[in-house]
């Protein structure tokens, strides 16, 4: 079969009007899980189903499609995704945060600030924030509905009492406008500041769940913590080796087998974007632009 | 005596009142007809062989079940026709409810500070200093040392595990509490601690109790008023030390004659 037999964007329009739909009601209640029926993808569950979903029912042919997987732009997940797009939908796509209209991402939100003219969708494994404290969907929906999120507590309460601070660092808990707690999918706990009064469209997508959720822009996220260990956004205590950031999530990359190591922006547009301005970090090439 | 109390308690209308309750499974009697007031500081016992209706009538007390008829009013309001919401703040804040089982009550994976916590930060308690020191406080109180306090109800044998799951109910300082069977399956050494911990507890906060049990010394031991229940219906209800010494039923003659002498 040809890529003409598809529909644009691979999804017929019924399902994306579905997918749409589901969009919609989660923009309305920010921050609550919609069920959406998550169709099955040409692609293996975990690989970003519910985002692809999701940018499949956003994009349109004038769109200029980013994909990002961990940050970067050139790695399995993020390159199969934008090939995908590019062939199913005929869209541009770019490496460029500023360049793209819509955003799909999976574990980072990017360095660089959003604006009102994009939309960021994430790929979502598990969109519930209580499931591994209460396993019952039924009840953990009825707690949802009741506001009881004292339960979401225990769990940082556990991790201060093992590991003396809160050691969640990644898929950090989020309450949106006061209302529904949220798990903001796999991003690091450095990300958690972006969320809040971001100008950008936040769609979240998990496929295998089967559940959409978003946060409208300007939308007041909240880090959940305690009086007395408050949220902190943390990363490694080091500049990027390469573009020298100081203020930008870093990735450890071992280097050799004798204990070297050096950290990069794990942002790569960002880093790029950086070096092209001409910023040395402390592992970049001699007679670079200083 | 200490009264953890932030409302006056009027002591001489009912905490409870219950008004004939009836639970039908399909045509099968669950509990019928059952009607009684609990006041403020009293401890029900409910006593009676399986299958009589006991922990139906108590679910039903707690909200764990709808009831097919009656009235449960507790201070005035009726719990029966109370919101979801309602009932579930009500159950924890002012309401406890001590499983037979404590893996039914714990949180298995959770810490014993984080059982006990739970319950306070559910109902607001955001700081981790004061959270902790209650916990620390509480298992002292239940006689759990303090350095347990990080440890998994898994690393707890069955009598630590049951008094960890009283002192997560009896963190918020409840009215009333609901037991059911709190000491089934222990040994007879560690059940005597238990009851001797559940009476100090009981006195020192004035709570007010129902428990079901099918041991007549547990009834004997904690109850001041004892109702002895029979195929869903109680047969006779008076104080515990008159039911159990001057039995007037046949069956609950049968019931105290039935206990093993040593």
């Amino acid at each position: 079969m040809s890529e003409a037999a598809y529909n644009f964007a691979y999804l017929d329009e019924a399902t994306k009007r579905m997918i749409r739909r589901a969009l919609l009601k989660g923009l309305a209640i920010p921050g609550y899980q919609v069920p959406f029926a998550s169709r099955e993808m040409p692609m293996p569950y975990g690989w970003g189903t519910g985002g692809v979903q999701v940018t499949a029912a956003c994009l349109t042919p004038e769109d200029c499609l980013k994909v990002i997987d961990q940050g970067a732009d050139d790695t399995t997940n993020a390159v199969s995704i934008r090939k995908f797009f590019e062939r199913t939908a005929g869209v541009a796509t770019s490496e460029h945060t500023a360049a793209a209209s819509v955003i799909q991402t999976r574990h980072r939100i990017p360095e660089q600030a959003l604006t009102e003219r994009q939309i960021l969708v994430y790929q979502v494994p598990i969109p519930e924030p209580l499931r591994f404290l209460e396993p019952r969907e039924s009840e953990t929906r009825k707690m949802h509905a009741l506001e009881e999120y004292g339960l979401m507590h225990v769990k940082l309460y556990e991790d201060i009492a093992r590991h003396g601070a809160i050691a969640t660092s990644y898929a950090y808990p989020v309450r949106v406008e006061g209302r529904y707690v949220m798990d903001p999918s796999p991003i690091p706990k450095f990300d958690n500041p972006k969320l809040g009064g971001m100008a950008a469209i936040q769609l979240f997508g998990a496929g295998r769940e089967q559940r959409i959720y978003a946060v409208p822009p300007y939308t007041r996220v909240v880090s959940l913590d305690f009086e007395d260990h408050p949220f902190e956004a943390s990363k490694a205590a080091h500049d990027c080796d390469l573009c020298g950031a100081a203020h930008s999530y870093l990735d450890e990359v071992i280097t050799d087998d004798k204990g070297g190591r050096m950290f990069v922006c794990s942002d790569t547009d960002f880093c790029a974007m950086r070096r092209a301005e001409g910023h040395v970090g402390r592992l970049s090439p001699k007679g670079a632009a200083a | 005596m200490t009264l953890h109390r932030t409302i006056n308690l009027d002591l001489d209308s009912p905490l409870l009142r219950v008004e004939a309750l009836t639970k039908l499974y399909g045509a099968r009697i669950g509990c019928a007809d059952v009607s009684f007031d609990l006041y403020p500081g009293e401890v029900l016992g409910i006593v009676g062989e399986s299958g009589s209706g006991k922990s139906t009538l108590l679910s039903c007390l707690a909200g764990h079940l709808a009831c097919d008829e009656g009235r449960v009013l507790y201070r005035n309001r009726d719990v029966v026709t109370l919101s979801e919401p309602e009932r579930r703040l009500l159950s924890r804040t002012e309401w406890a409810f001590v499983h037979q089982n404590p893996r039914d009550g714990l949180r298995m994976g959770v810490s014993a500070g984080g059982n006990v916590g739970e319950r306070l930060m559910a109902v607001g308690a955001r700081n981790y200093a004061a959270i902790r020191a209650s916990a620390t406080d509480w298992l002292g109180r239940v006689e759990i040392a303090a350095e347990r306090i990080d440890d998994r109800p898994r690393q707890f044998s069955g009598g630590m595990q049951q008094r960890l799951q009283i002192a997560r109910n009896l963190v918020t300082s409840p009215r009333l509490v609901f037991m059911d069977e709190p000491t089934g399956g222990l040994d007879v050494s560690v059940q005597a601690r238990l009851l001797d911990l559940l009476r100090s507890l009981v006195r020192d906060m004035g709570l007010s109790v129902i428990i079901v049990t099918h041991d007549l010394a547990v009834a004997r031991l904690l109850a001041d008023r004892l109702m002895v229940m029979k195929d869903g219906r109680v047969i006779e209800q008076g104080l515990t030390d008159q039911v159990l010494d001057d039995p007037q039923h046949a069956y609950t003659q049968l019931l105290v004659s039935s206990v093993l002498q040593v």
